[in-house]
């Protein structure tokens, strides 16, 4: 169990990396940029004007239908990991039963791209 | 040092969840619900069951937690009027949170499990094998009805997003890759010539 812990110890180490350069990029902005707040810096200019209205608005459902294939082609992806690393071990009911599952996918991408969903508007 | 990584991983998951409900701004509460996400993919990894923590990685952080900041801050929604409303919810929260607490009490206070009830629990990877390899190895044949039953399922959820939401609009032009290649320079323009006084 005491080494599951050393195994993980390089993502450790690359979290900690992360998080100082994070911290590191926050703190120098802190320090060295000058700062001089002031109310016209940040009211509309001369020739603007202040917003209408608030930026939440209806917007097109398209924009959900991309995510939510995107999130169907995830998946699929997800079930081929285990497949891809045991492939040298596994059976050929095995092989052909993910041929198959891809074929079913295939299958639905054919059908959005053929029903335009893929084009924008 | 097993026992310090569940609790700091078991902790950021509760304090993230709370935080996911209490922040003020909603895309701040689906940061927090990101971090609860990757506390638990570490918990997961605790339990050397590594596929299920890279899953929730990939898919929920990856994925669904961006379908989530995209609902939130493009809705049309006053969270504001949500928020004031929450002292309504206290009550049926807390005797949820209540009933929850009540059963984990009982799980791990008196409950005696049969004594062969252990043996029994399924697993159908071999000790000793990793974690995705164990489930390369069984879930394509020994599992292969669910296994194909999720594809259905995939393309079923493809093909209803497709028919739930798409409408052709027929006021724009579109681009047609064959008409316009097989367009004719020679014939794109025609030249006439205009009487004056009659026009065309």
């Amino acid at each position: 169990m005491e080494n599951l812990l050393q195994d993980y110890l390089p993502v450790l180490v690359f979290a900690g990396m992360a998080a100082a350069l994070a911290l590191i990029l926050l703190l120098s902005a802190i320090v060295i940029a000058v700062r001089n707040p002031d109310p016209e810096k940040v009211s509309a200019y001369e020739c603007g004007f202040n917003a209408f209205d608030d930026s939440r608005m209806k917007f097109d459902v398209r924009f959900y239908l991309v995510a939510i294939l995107f999130i169907i082609f995830d998946l699929e992806v997800a079930f081929l990991f285990p497949w891809a690393v045991s492939l040298s071990n596994i059976s050929d009911t095995a092989f052909w039963s993910m041929m198959v599952f891809l074929g079913v996918l295939t299958i639905g991408f054919a059908y959005e791209w053929k029903k335009g969903a893929l084009e924008w508007a | 040092m097993i026992t310090f990584a569940f609790y700091l991983f078991a902790i950021t998951v509760c304090l993230s969840g709370i935080m996911v409900v209490m922040a003020r701004h909603p895309v701040h509460s689906v940061l927090w619900l990101i971090l609860a996400f990757i506390s638990a993919a570490g918990l997961f990894i605790l339990l050397s069951a590594e596929f299920v923590a890279m899953l929730l990685i990939i898919v929920y952080v990856g994925a669904v937690a961006v379908l989530f900041l995209f609902v939130v801050m493009m809705l049309d929604v006053d969270f504001g009027s949500l928020k004031s409303q929450l002292v309504r919810y206290v009550p049926v929260g807390g005797l949820i949170a209540l009933i929850l607490l009540a059963v984990l009490a009982i799980a791990f206070g008196d409950w005696q499990s049969a004594d062969d009830a252990l043996a029994m629990r399924a697993v159908p990877v071999e000790p000793g094998v990793q974690n995705t390899p164990g489930i390369g190895m069984v879930l394509y044949d020994q599992y292969i009805l669910p296994f194909q039953v999720s594809g259905l399922i995939l393309l079923v959820a493809m093909i209803g997003a497709i028919t739930l939401t798409m409408r052709h609009r027929r006021d724009i032009k579109r681009q047609d890759v064959l008409a316009q290649m097989h367009r004719d320079p020679a014939k794109a323009m025609q030249l006439r010539d205009v009487k004056p006084g009659q026009g065309l």
